[in-house]
């Protein structure tokens, strides 16, 4: 193990832009089959995340939260990627404007003309729900 | 010989003519370098994508079962041609030379005995594409990026596709768009969007037994054919992204250019117009004074 580096270089990624990169202690990411800490030296990984809020350590404390809403991490023995389509730091997350979001979502279920416009509003309805969990 | 009050209001139209172009050359500056600044961003994560993919496609190769979206269809005779141009004219050869490429290939196609379809992206592809190959376009898909480009008109384009894809109406699809390099060159690319296509990255072509190694060993969490089923149609969106990125700012930098030509051409012309008329002017002076002084000798 000897030959690793003592941190991680982190990298979260949005399709418009590139949002997080730093070095960091470790990185605790939202795995679709559960959550999952990388270290330095973790085993070489590709795991699909789910909603849910990605914690970064360093120093010892969690230094940075934030929300995924969704996305997938490849992980390797000196980095941690992760491809999300939409990310927002906890601290910003806006508890009226998700409530909003949910309502819409709602009424969208109810006014969908098709399988496919429901199945797209229940996905919304349920990630804005993840991420009035996760509000501050 | 034009008279006087002709070439005043020649000139007077072709400065009016200038003011426009000289503006529309201001916004298209002010507009390339949000498009630059935006498509630059969006390169890692097309590129990690890429990455990520390139390394699940190789440890899934040769294996039965693999979605079509990597395989293909198993045929390639039908192919779907999404040709990428803007919605707005005055942009020099930013639509002509991908409409160009985009007759090439179809000719070239025809030529073996494939089935071509065309999907528009912006207008003006359509409209110069409609003369000749009007029965070939599916569909087309206008207003993309309008106010500003979002990864939402990327999924539009998407959904279009993949409605088109699932329907069995096409075997393989190709990106036609143009690449930006500078705001005076765009480059024509193509690029084959499904199947997808494994390319080689830089790192790869350079050390090809290391990376081997090192790509082999990836966990994966759950399993592949699930990632990749959920990964691929992001793929795609993500392409579409980037090319509809690429385009748009190729657009700018290509009105850009065209619009400061044209605001140079107008001051060479108002020059010249301005020669004139004040040689004519001059020309008739000269005749008035002859005029009043041979009728002061006559008397």
């Amino acid at each position: 193990m000897a030959d690793y580096p003592e941190k991680v270089d982190f990298e979260l990624v949005a399709p418009e832009r590139l949002l997080v990169s730093r070095t960091v202690d470790m990185v605790v990411v939202p795995g679709s089959e559960g959550d999952f800490g990388v270290l330095p030296g973790h085993t070489p990984l590709i795991s699909s995340v789910r909603a849910g809020v990605i914690d970064v350590y360093d120093e010892n404390t969690v230094d940075e939260r934030i929300f995924v809403s969704g996305g997938f991490a490849e992980v390797t023995g000196e980095r941690c990627t992760v491809l999300a389509p939409e990310a927002v730091p906890v601290s910003e997350i806006d508890r009226g404007e998700v409530e909003a979001r949910i309502k819409r979502a709602r009424e969208d279920i109810e006014d969908a003309a098709d399988a496919a416009e429901r199945s797209a509003a229940e996905d919304r309805l349920r990630l804005a729900e993840a991420m009035l969990a996760h509000a501050p | 010989m034009p008279s006087l009050k002709d070439l005043r209001n020649r000139i007077g139209s072709v400065k009016k003519t200038q003011k426009i172009t000289s503006a529309m050359k201001m916004v298209a500056a002010a507009k390339l370098r949000r498009a630059q600044e935006q498509a630059e961003a969006a390169r890692p994560y097309a590129e990690r994508m890429e990455r990520v993919l390139g390394s699940l496609a190789e440890s899934l190769q040769g294996r039965d079962g693999a979605p079509p979206l990597l395989a293909g269809t198993g045929r390639d005779q039908t192919v779907l041609l999404v040709v990428m141009t803007s919605d707005r004219g005055l942009c020099g050869g930013f639509n002509s030379s991908i409409v160009r490429r985009a007759r090439a290939l179809i000719r070239e196609l025809q030529k073996k005995g494939k089935t071509i379809k065309i999907l528009c992206v912006g207008r003006k592809g359509r409209d110069q594409l409609r003369r000749d190959y009007g029965a070939l376009i599916v569909e087309t898909i206008d207003e993309v990026g309008r106010p500003v480009l979002t990864y939402e008109d990327a999924r539009r384009v998407r959904s279009r596709i993949m409605e088109l894809f699932e329907a069995g109406e096409f075997d393989m699809c190709t990106l036609l768009y143009n690449e930006f390099r500078s705001a005076i060159s765009q480059i024509v690319t193509e690029l084959q969007l499904i199947p997808f296509a494994v390319a080689p990255t830089e790192e790869e072509e350079a050390q090809p037994a290391a990376s081997e190694g090192a790509s082999a060993v990836y966990e994966f969490e759950p399993d592949e054919e699930e990632i990749l089923a959920d990964l691929l149609p992001r793929n795609v969106s993500v392409q579409i992204f980037r090319a509809l990125l690429e385009s748009n700012a190729s657009e700018q930098g290509a009105r850009m250019t065209a619009m400061d030509n044209a605001t140079r051409n107008a001051g060479e012309m108002i020059d010249k117009l301005t020669l004139n008329y004040n040689r004519s002017r001059q020309a008739q002076i000269t005749k008035e004074l002859i005029e009043i002084i041979s009728g002061a000798e006559a008397v």
